[in-house]
């Protein structure tokens, strides 16, 4: 004891020190809130001193496009050999020749490519992730998604290898040098993941044309840092004795790599793989929406006729194809090989890839002549539409007055107000503020970015739209934290609260984000808490998530031990399992966050009126430096919370003595 | 080794004139910046306190050692002693500060890294504690896995690893992945893919130190039996002073970096050099480490003797005989001349482990 109190005694000071500056720092602030007039300029940020960043970068769009648009183009034509292939095979069939005497080839038929879904489940998983797979298909067909369903299956079986790919060669880049790592590829990631996917989808269709070759270029970008990430991740992981051992039996740098590193690595790759699949999806479904084509395109254009029987049933359609896709590539990634009998032939080792084969190949043949094996009969599809209509007006005749009430108290007392204290809070004040948060959690460093960052949201005139977006996205994740750290505790107490909870955290969490949207529309129409709920229900996984695994991982000695020192439950809780899981909930408040501020981008598209729509608006009009200057607003206010975030679980963390 | 019997010098002299395979010479491995201008100012000179005012940490402090062809030297020391850096300084996987590895006298050092390549290849082989075993392959293929980086083609790459499955015990599981296996029958596959290259020089990290006591008796058992076929330059880790009893032709006692300690295990259970080794051998059974030579006194003429030992043998693989027996037993040396006699007292008091081990002389 002793020691500790002659170590915090002269640290006392310093902390009141810090208290005074705080207290000065807000004081300040609050002044300037008040009393507006005093510096009007620190308030709002004036008009004249806006840095035309937007017009720089359009200008320099406009220079790529004159000069190197024979590149860019000559790139697309490269990807769209792939991609209309696939696209002939899954969704449209081939066709040579013009006229009557065309010759045509038929896509594959739906029944094979069920079928091939379904034996790669009973390969991977069993019978019941055989039926799982098969089940999601067929439904699928069913319901007369089947050809959007193919386009965007498509879209992605191009983009996912062409991820892992670049993906690899980043991570191995990364790996190899670790400064460039460092100073160029951890904080392009950052930008990648925080930038929202439609800022650059302009200068995509601005370089390589309005074609499918550009959002899936796109897509690439966006689902490309899990796959960095986790072969970075894999080839750090990869035992040190086995890389000894590569040197030991005299590899070259390369046989090290390709035979020794990334095999021992499979495991943590195959998980950035599905990571890279579900983005991709993800990323489809949106880009779908300007007009690529896909299943999200269905979805929107119901939407917006609210239609909201159809849009439920394409909703569901994207939902069946995000769990197949993920259920099959994480039980693709769990595959080990076993002991085999040598001397076999092609098809004995692998059964199911030649029955699959076979099965795509005699269906299609058929389907030359069968029309049922080409597409869909008529006859057995089916709708609900009209069920899911008629419960939502059920719900809306019977609870529009309770909904409506909840909606309105909502917006007038909780949403707006908060609203317009953040859009009239001086831009100065807040970077003195960030800047000053910063500085205390971590040093000059971070300060320094923090402050730049947040003043280019003042200083490109996007002042009053990324606080808008602060403050959706702000209380979506306070909202989402509350209930996912109450959710997340309750899960931690009881096993069977948490085998109830956590399937559905693992759906939610393969969900692409629109597919959230859908529902909360049709009950509360569009607007900005239509926006708050969808975005809690999608940003809400990690928190509960973390918070569970945060509890439960604390060492059962300490548990013991505090249960032999007398704790009440209450006690308990508040005293020993919340302080030492609170590193661990603030890395899932940190996801929160994140998440939310993705989403309330896309919650632009049901109206809210932040740096979304600003982005939306520049993708309608083609302006690539209005629409990145906000894309870069927004990832520079996902980063500076981010770094925020992590700076003060970081001290949590040290202060524990678990780092 | 200062007070060493003359004829302790005669009957090692056989061990000694072997050729020296492997040899470092004061070799350092300084952690923290600047650490080679500092040894290199010092032209490799230092001491605990002038690395600590510098901000340096010794992990491998002027170790020299010299492994002779055929033998087994056993480096040992607790964790945090230095011993697993320095054998990565041995082979080079670690690169030292300060000093010289010789191979067969080619010095490791200077090696560009193709060279370095070619000699890791033919004529060096390890194994690992975790036995390091590529998980994607085969058992069969990962035995043949130094020999297809080598470029060598399949049928004849497999055909040496069936024999080298066969030597170590493991035929019939060729088709089996390593996590299909026991930790025992893991570490036999890294000990076969080590021998496939057939290496003049085999590093042995703490190679049983993975497994469960019984089984890493039993891999002691079988590495005694492949040593006396492979007779292999051996340089093993440990961190069990039994292990290094058991195997060893020499040990080399490791503490804080620093080689303290260079011997047969019967020298250092005799003339432990400082109490840190003393502290190992105490409770060691002195009739496992000290041969009959050690007991014997001169030939009594005419008498009466129970039966022969070599000089080189154990005191406890006779012990019993003679106690049973009550006679003096002969010792002779390896070509059957008769050097002395053992007297079941004085094996007595060694098994009893009275001080009054006397070392008679001839």
């Amino acid at each position: 004891m002793t020691v500790a109190d002659t170590r915090t005694s002269p640290r006392a000071p310093a902390i009141a020190g810090w208290t005074l500056i705080w207290v000065a720092a807000v004081a300040c602030v609050a002044i300037l809130y008040m009393l507006p007039d005093i510096a009007p300029w620190a308030v709002k940020y004036p008009s004249d001193a806006v840095i035309p960043i937007a017009d720089w970068i359009s200008a320099f769009m406009a220079w790529l496009k004159t000069n190197f648009t024979w590149l860019t183009r000559s790139i697309t034509d490269v990807f769209n050999v792939p991609l209309q292939w696939a696209i002939s095979l899954l969704a449209k069939g081939w066709k040579f020749g013009y006229g009557p005497d065309a010759l045509t080839l038929p896509r594959l038929s739906w029944i094979g490519v069920c079928a091939a879904f379904a034996l790669a489940g009973y390969a991977f998983g069993g019978i019941r992730l055989a039926a799982l797979a098969a089940g999601c298909m067929i439904y699928i067909a069913l319901f007369g998604q089947w050809d959007s369903a193919m386009l965007t299956l498509a879209l992605i079986a191009i983009s996912v290898p062409l991820c892992v790919i670049f993906g690899l060669l980043l991570g191995i880049l990364a790996f190899r040098k670790p400064w460039i790592d460092r100073s160029i590829i951890q904080p392009m990631l950052d930008l990648m993941q925080t930038m929202p996917t439609f800022a650059y989808l302009i200068p995509m269709l601005l370089l390589f044309g309005n074609s499918p070759v550009s959002g899936m270029l796109a897509t690439a970008i966006f689902a490309m840092p899990p796959m960095v990430r986790s072969t970075v991740l894999a080839l750090k992981r990869v035992p040190h004795e086995i890389d000894d051992f590569g040197e030991m039996v005299g590899c070259t740098q390369r046989q090290k790599l390709l035979k020794v590193l990334l095999p021992s690595g499979r495991p943590t790759l195959m998980v950035g793989v599905n990571q890279v699949i579900m983005l991709a999806l993800n990323m489809v479904i949106i880009s779908s929406m300007i007009g690529a084509g896909g299943l999200g395109y269905d979805v929107l254009l119901a939407l917006r006729a609210l239609k909201i029987g159809q849009s439920m049933e394409a909703g569901l359609a994207i939902v069946a194809l995000a769990i197949v896709l993920d259920r099959l590539s994480q039980a693709a990634a769990r595959q080990r090989p076993s002991a085999h009998v040598p001397d076999q032939n092609f098809v004995q080792r692998y059964p199911m890839l030649t029955a699959a084969v076979a099965v795509l190949a005699g269906t299609t043949v058929l389907s030359h002549f069968v029309p049922a094996f080409a597409s869909v009969p008529a006859a057995i599809k089916m709708s609900t539409a009209p069920w899911w209509k008629a419960v939502v007006d059920w719900v809306n005749i019977h609870f529009f007055d309770a909904i409506e009430a909840f909606r309105t108290f909502l917006l007038l007392y909780i949403l707006n107000p908060i609203r317009d204290f953040l859009v009239g809070f001086p831009w100065l004040g807040m970077v003195l503020l960030v800047g000053l948060a910063g500085y205390r959690l971590s040093g000059a460093r971070l300060a320094v970015i923090v402050v730049l960052m947040t003043a280019f949201c003042a200083a490109t005139g996007l002042w009053e739209k990324s606080m808008a977006t602060l403050y959706l996205c702000g209380v979506s994740a306070i909202v989402a934290a509350l209930f996912g750290i109450a959710l997340g505790i309750a899960a931690s107490r009881s096993d069977r609260f948490a085998a109830f909870l956590m399937p559905i955290c693992d759906t939610l969490q393969t969900l692409p984000s629109f597919c959230f949207i859908i529902p909360v529309v049709m009950l509360f129409r569009v607007g900005d808490v239509t926006a708050m709920i969808a975005t809690v229900l999608f940003a809400i996984v990690p928190a509960i998530r973390y918070t569970n695994h945060g509890i439960r991982q604390i060492p059962e000695s300490l548990i013991e031990a505090a249960t032999v020192s007398g704790c009440t439950r209450r006690q308990m809780f508040w005293r020993v399992q919340l302080p030492l899981a609170l590193p661990e909930i603030m890395l899932g408040l940190n996801q929160t966050v994140l998440l939310a501020l993705s989403m309330i981008i896309i919650c632009a598209m049901i109206g809210t009126r932040d740096l979304g729509q600003e982005v939306f608006i520049a993708l309608a009009k083609a302006d690539a430096g209005r629409g990145l200057t906000a894309g870069f607003a927004i990832a520079f206010i996902g980063i500076v919370a981010d770094r925020l975030l992590r700076a003060s679980t970081d001290r949590l963390q040290s202060r524990l003595g678990l780092v | 080794m200062n007070n060493q019997a003359p004829l302790r010098d005669e009957m090692n002299a056989a061990a000694d004139d072997r050729p020296v395979k492997l040899r470092c010479k004061d070799v350092w491995k300084v952690f923290g910046t600047g650490a080679e201008k500092f040894l290199a100012s010092r032209e490799g000179v230092a001491t605990s306190e002038s690395l600590a005012e510098a901000k340096l940490v010794g992990a491998v402090r002027h170790a020299s050692l010299e492994v002779k062809r055929g033998e087994i030297f056993i480096v040992m020391g607790l964790s945090g002693s230095g011993k697993s850096t320095l054998v990565r300084c041995l082979s080079r996987l670690i690169e030292p500060t300060w000093g010289s590895v010789e191979l067969d006298g080619m010095d490791l050092l200077k090696a560009k890294p193709d060279e370095l390549i070619e000699i890791r290849r033919h004529r060096m082989g390890m194994v690992f504690q975790h036995f390091a075993l590529l998980p994607h392959l085969t058992v069969l293929e990962n035995i043949a896995f130094p020999l297809s980086v080598q470029g060598v083609d399949r049928k004849s790459r497999e055909e040496r690893a069936r024999k080298v499955i066969e030597l170590v015990g493991l035929s019939g599981r060729e088709q089996f992945y390593p996590r299909e296996l026991s930790g025992g029958q893991q570490q036999r596959v890294g000990i076969a893919r080590s021998l496939a290259v057939e290496p003049e020089i085999w590093f042995l990290d703490e190679p049983f130190s993975a497994l469960d006591p019984l089984i890493r008796r039993e891999m002691q058992t079988e590495l005694v039996r492949l040593q006396s076929v492979l007779k292999k330059t051996i340089v093993f880790i440990t961190h069990d002073f039994d292990e290094a009893i058991r195997l060893a032709d020499r040990i080399a006692i490791m503490k804080d970096g620093e080689i303290i300690q260079t011997g047969t295990p019967e020298e250092l259970v005799l003339h432990p050099a400082t109490d840190y080794v003393a502290e190992f051998t105490r409770d060691v059974q002195r009739s496992k480490v000290m041969s009959a030579a050690r007991l014997m006194r001169p030939v009594t003429p005419s008498a009466d003797y129970g039966g022969t030992v070599q000089a080189t043998d154990k005191v406890s693989t006779f012990s019993a005989r003679i106690v049973g027996c009550r006679k003096s037993f002969l010792v002779t040396a390896a070509d059957g001349r008769p050097l002395g006699e053992v007297t079941p007292d004085a094996v007595i008091d060694l098994l009893a482990d009275r001080d009054a081990v006397r070392e008679v002389r001839v």
